[in-house]
């Protein structure tokens, strides 16, 4: 397929790439494209404007700032996927992401601005309390992981935005994720998936953040799940119990490889097994 | 080894050099000068009559240069099919639509995107009726979705009635006294054999150009059949054959979609002739899922009658087969493929009866398999569940039932005999690889701990090698394509003067490695090393009269063509041989890029030498025809039947449904084998096809006949990280049809394999009493068997 006529530029900076996104009607933020140009070509996105900030110096790296690490916009799958910067639960989730192709090309900022229900990072980042750092006409912005997803395919970046960061804590934790992909391995989109970040004090769960991927409208936290698990021993019989909350107060969404009734139940299986295996990475 | 090992050799394949640095040259590759490109306007909905079709917009467009309806080319007819029974195809849809993707207009523009930007322009409005989708439902006839069809089921096959001049009579009687015996159980289950996509990497691609001087076609396409594509466009636009060329260069997959003759290359030859200029189009992907023919497509109950000792007393296969919208090529045969291999390789009488019926989908036709698979499930899975119902080891109740070695050949219910077979010595062969025993140990050790582990085996029958000329009386042959009624291959084999041989043949691959086996089959003959023989295919205009690959059919068939035809320019060579080193042409031989007497490796001469001498008649011995040459053109007198038996261990999450695949052995008789690399090959990548038609892939239509699953997104097909690494094993039982004793293997992998995992799941969740899950067994699927059978 050949998409619909569009205009192409290629800033070298945020400003200036935000300043034509401002101008434009309808413009797109590129960075690896993954998603935006097979859209484009099934004619199902037609924007008039590609911004691609692939030129941008400096957003190409995984940086140590010390109580933080902030991961550019146009770090790769893969990248973040072997960066020991990176907590466990986002690098598996990178690393589960796409095909080599895709992981080598797509870049990590572009799937949670993409904000797919079934795409791995989402629910990494929501789990990981991470900050998205956007940059618009009136500076920069920084939007929470709860609050930066909205709908499928909506994130709550402005169309004159651009995620320019994430920002991950290095408050300790351990962290995992776990996923039934829709040829029942790890790669592939998720039937469902999860991801754990767990505080561990003196044996038992001081705090935890859980989230779904795949299963309602959005990446959503498992807020039922982190309420049981604070507090508890961490025993596989405690976190069965309190993953059985996985969906309270989730939509779950059916799709082709799933019922409601499915997806409920591997939301619990998932969920269980991305904190047994949290806690077992630590 | 050296690349100069012949018939047996696992020589490494030519072709993948070129392949692998992206170097081979596919039809999408070919840029004529002054080239226009086609899109198409495809139909929304699933059944419905157009009430308005305005090409006006797009007609004015930038770049546009015509706009095609039926009405330019309704005076060409509906596309051709070898079975037309049924509603055949309108080229563009004519006042109605069937289904969603049915092409109602083309247009041809400048460039591919100035195409589908007019085609997005055509205004088409449509009166929409309620689709029909379900088979049971079609099969009512309480609604007619054509209307001058007299009933939505368009054909049946049975046993006893789809050959008359066979005499065969109807076992279903014989059938039914047994059922009523007290001393047998009888075991009945309705399954569905999901419809699939034929999933080729290269999508279809088509260029025709029309040579206005010469008035004359030369076409080049992604086909399976060359000839046979060439036939139709000469016999729909009523011109002599010599009038069209067609070349099929590389062909990146096919599975049977790309054995049809397809509306869009039609239509690209009109708008080629009627603009004067080149016309390429190369579908997208969505169209490649959504508007390319489709595959299986079965609800069907199977029953089997037997003893609680494992005698089975009969066999019976009655249901539906989807037909799809319009009858294409081969649709409304490829039950009948079925049908001849429905009793497996089982001596029981069995009772045939599948109605093919008409649905608001996209017309259904060959894919690997094509049929074969679709039968050979059905009897592999019930006879599974007869062995579990009379507590028997499911290996041992086949063999108790199959064909014995000293009946073959073997005439079976359907009148066709089996050519040869050793059916337990495939079983054997399989179990001493997969460690049966063991593994039977492990599986109870498994269980003991709780795994969901199971064992599923699956033996298989196939007909390939097409096909006996006698075929052609029941109306399956090529002849509507105006090509002759016998499946002929052909061979043309030629020592060049420079002692490199050149072979033409007239089939031509589309992944199979041609250009390997057939160098093979000729440096074995000639004693010419692999690498100075040329094999050249798929150009109609140089290849002698042959069809193409599909069916298991180009080795059994075009290969022993080129076999025969080796053997003639040997013969020959023999005698110039003989003149130059003064010795009797019974005493030379063929070795090593030369001759020599046998006996004196030194009395020898050169292929080069002896080519060159070859053609210059004043040195020729007296009534030396000069060149050295010969061309066979061949008809097989039976088809091919090869067969295996499969094993899979699975083991299932019984917290998620999923399956895993941790080991998969395979059995398989191909005959003598040419080439056991490629042979291999073909078996690993029809196993991951039926692999995928197990776990996997789904071609589904939601109520309103939308194709929900157009891309691979949604489609998802098998990759290498999702299979096991196959165990195989190989028994060799040629064929007695044809000169090289070979049979055929490219369906065997897909035919045997998806019941076989089938059966393991079933297996592994036996404890939990669950009998049967339909394919494909996605975790969701086989969660919620889990969770009924628990209640």
């Amino acid at each position: 397929m050949y998409p619909r006529p569009f205009e192409y530029i290629a800033p070298t900076s945020v400003s200036e790439a935000v300043r034509e996104l401002g101008n434009a009607d309808f413009a797109k933020v590129m960075s690896g494209g993954m998603s935006l140009i097979p859209m484009m070509k099934l004619r199902l996105l037609s924007p008039e404007l590609i911004v691609d900030i692939g030129r941008i110096e400096g957003l190409d790296q995984i940086s140590d700032d010390g109580d933080t690490i902030t991961i550019g916009a146009l770090v790769r799958h893969d990248e973040t996927a072997k960066s020991d910067l990176v907590p466990t639960a986002l690098r598996t989730a990178a690393g589960w992401t796409g095909d080599r192709q895709v992981r080598s090309r797509g870049t990590t900022c572009g799937a949670v601005a993409h904000a797919d229900i079934s795409a791995d990072q989402p629910s990494a980042v929501l789990a990981l309390g991470a900050t998205m750092i956007a940059e618009g006409p009136n500076g920069t912005r920084e939007i929470a992981a709860e609050d930066c997803f909205v709908d499928v395919l909506t994130s709550a970046l402005e169309p004159d935005e651009i995620l320019t960061g994430i920002r991950i804590s290095k408050n300790g934790g351990v962290s995992a994720y776990e996923k039934l992909g829709r040829r029942g391995g790890h790669t592939d989109y998720a039937v469902a998936g999860a991801s754990a970040h767990v505080f561990m004090s003196d044996g038992h769960i001081a705090s935890a953040r859980v989230a779904l991927t795949g299963v309602g409208t959005k990446p959503s936290l498992a807020l039922g799940v982190m309420e049981a698990l604070e507090g508890s021993d961490g025993s596989e019989a405690s976190v069965a119990e309190a993953a059985r909350r996985a969906t309270e107060g989730v939509t779950v969404l059916e799709d082709l490889y799933g019922s409601v009734d499915y997806k409920s139940h591997l939301a619990t299986v998932m969920v269980k097994r991305a904190v047994l295996a949290a806690i077992a990475n630590g | 080894m050296t690349t100069t090992s012949a018939l047996g050799g696992a020589v490494k394949r030519r072709e993948d050099p070129a392949l692998i640095r992206g170097k081979g040259r596919f039809t999408d590759d070919v840029k004529a000068v002054g080239m226009l490109h086609a899109a198409f306007v495809r139909s929304p909905i699933a059944n419905g009559t157009i009430t308005r079709l305005d090409t006006g917009t797009a007609e004015g467009m930038p770049g546009v240069n015509a706009v095609y309806t039926i009405d330019d080319v309704r005076h060409l007819g509906p596309l051709l099919a070898q079975v037309p029974i049924g509603k055949l195809r309108p080229l563009l849809a004519d006042g109605v639509v069937k289904h969603v993707g049915e092409a109602v207009a083309m247009v041809v523009a400048e460039s591919p995107t100035q195409a589908r930007d007019a085609a997005d322009a055509v205004v088409v409005d449509y009166d929409a009726k309620p689709a029909i989708v379900d088979l049971k439902q079609a099969a009512s006839d309480e609604v007619k979705i054509h209307d001058d069809l007299e009933s939505n089921v368009i054909h049946t096959w049975s046993y006893h009635g789809y050959w008359d001049a066979l005499g065969l009579e109807s076992k279903q009687p014989e059938i039914e006294a047994a059922k009523q015996r007290d001393d047998v159980v009888v075991v009945s289950q309705e399954m569905v054999n999901q419809r699939l996509v034929p999933v080729a990497i290269e999508p279809r691609s088509v260029v025709a150009e029309w040579h206005d001087g010469y008035r004359r076609f030369s076409v080049t396409s992604s086909s399976q059949v060359p000839h046979a594509l060439s036939g139709a466009i000469s016999k729909m636009f009523g011109m002599a054959a010599n009038a069209v060329n067609v070349v099929a260069p590389e062909v990146g997959g096919g599975f049977g979609a790309k054995l049809n003759v397809y509306a869009d290359e039609i239509l690209v030859c009109f708008a080629s002739k009627d603009l004067d200029r080149p016309v390429k189009y190369t579908e997208g992907r969505r169209e490649a899922t959504g508007s390319t023919i489709q595959g299986r497509g079965w609800v069907a109950t199977a029953t089997i009658v037997g003893t609680h000792d494992g005698e089975i007393l009969g066999y019976e296969l009655e249901g539906l087969a989807d037909m799809g919208a319009y009858t294409q090529n081969f649709t409304v045969a490829i039950p009948l493929l079925g049908l001849w291999v429905a009793s497996g390789q089982y001596r029981f009488p069995t009772h045939f009866n599948i109605d093919c019926v008409v649905t608001n989908t996209m017309t259904t036709d060959a894919y690997r398999g094509a049929g074969r698979p679709e039968t050979i499930y059905y009897i592999e899975r019930i006879i599974d569940m007869y062995a579990r119902e009379i507590g028997m080891d499911p290996l041992e109740v086949r063999r108790k039932n199959y064909w014995q070695p000293d009946e073959f050949p073997a005439t079976m219910g359907c009148g066709f005999a089996l050519d040869s077979g050793d059916y337990g010595g495939s079983v054997d062969a399989l179990k001493e690889k997969a460690g049966y025993a063991e593994l039977r140990q492990m599986q109870e050790a498994a269980r003991a701990e709780g795994r969901l582990v199971g064992i599923g085996v699956s033996s298989y029958v196939e007909v390939c090698g097409f096909g006996p000329a006698v075929l052609a009386e029941i109306g399956f042959s090529w002849t509507s394509y105006g090509l002759p009624a016998s499946f002929n291959g052909s061979g043309l084999v030629r020592v060049n003067p420079d002692g490199t041989a050149t072979v033409i043949i007239g089939t031509g691959p589309s992944g199979q490695g041609h250009q390997t086996s057939w160098a093979q089959i000729v440096s074995q003959g000639l004693g010419i090393p692999i690498e100075q023989i040329t094999v050249r295919h798929g150009d109609t205009a140089e290849s002698p009269m042959g069809i193409g690959t599909f069916g298991s059919r180009s080795i059994a068939v075009d290969g022993s063509a080129t076999f025969e035809a080796t053997e003639r320019v040997r013969t020959k060579a023999a005698t110039l041989a003989a003149h130059m080193l003064e010795a009797s042409e019974a005493d030379i031989v063929f070795a090593d890029g030369g001759a020599h007497v046998a006996g004196s490796p030194d009395q020898r001469v050169e292929w080069a030498a002896l080519a060159k001498a070859a053609y210059q008649a004043h040195t020729a011995p007296d009534g030396w025809e000069s060149g050295l040459e010969a061309q066979v053109t061949w008809s097989p007198g039976n088809a091919t039947w090869p067969f295996g038996t499969h094993l899979a261990l699975v083991e299932v999450d019984r917290d998620t449904g999923h399956v895993s695949i941790l080991k998969y052995v395979a059995a398989d008789d191909c005959g003598n084998v040419v080439n056991p690399m490629i042979v291999d090959g073909q078996v690993h990548g029809g196993i991951a096809q039926g692999v995928g038609q197990a776990l996997f892939e789904d071609a589904i239509y939601d109520s309103d006949g939308n194709m929900l699953t157009t891309s691979l997104m949604d489609y998802p097909i098998p990759t290498a990280g999702d299979l096991p690494t196959f165990e195989l094993t190989r028994t060799t039982t040629p064929s007695p049809v044809n000169p090289m004793g070979v049979k055929g293997i490219g369906e065997a992998g897909t035919i045997g394999s998806a019941q076989t995992i089938v059966n393991a799941v079933v297996d592994a969740l036996a404890p939990l009493g669950v009998k049967h899950i339909d394919m494909p067994l996605r975790p969701k699927r086989v969660w919620q068997a889990m969770q009924s059978a628990q209640g």
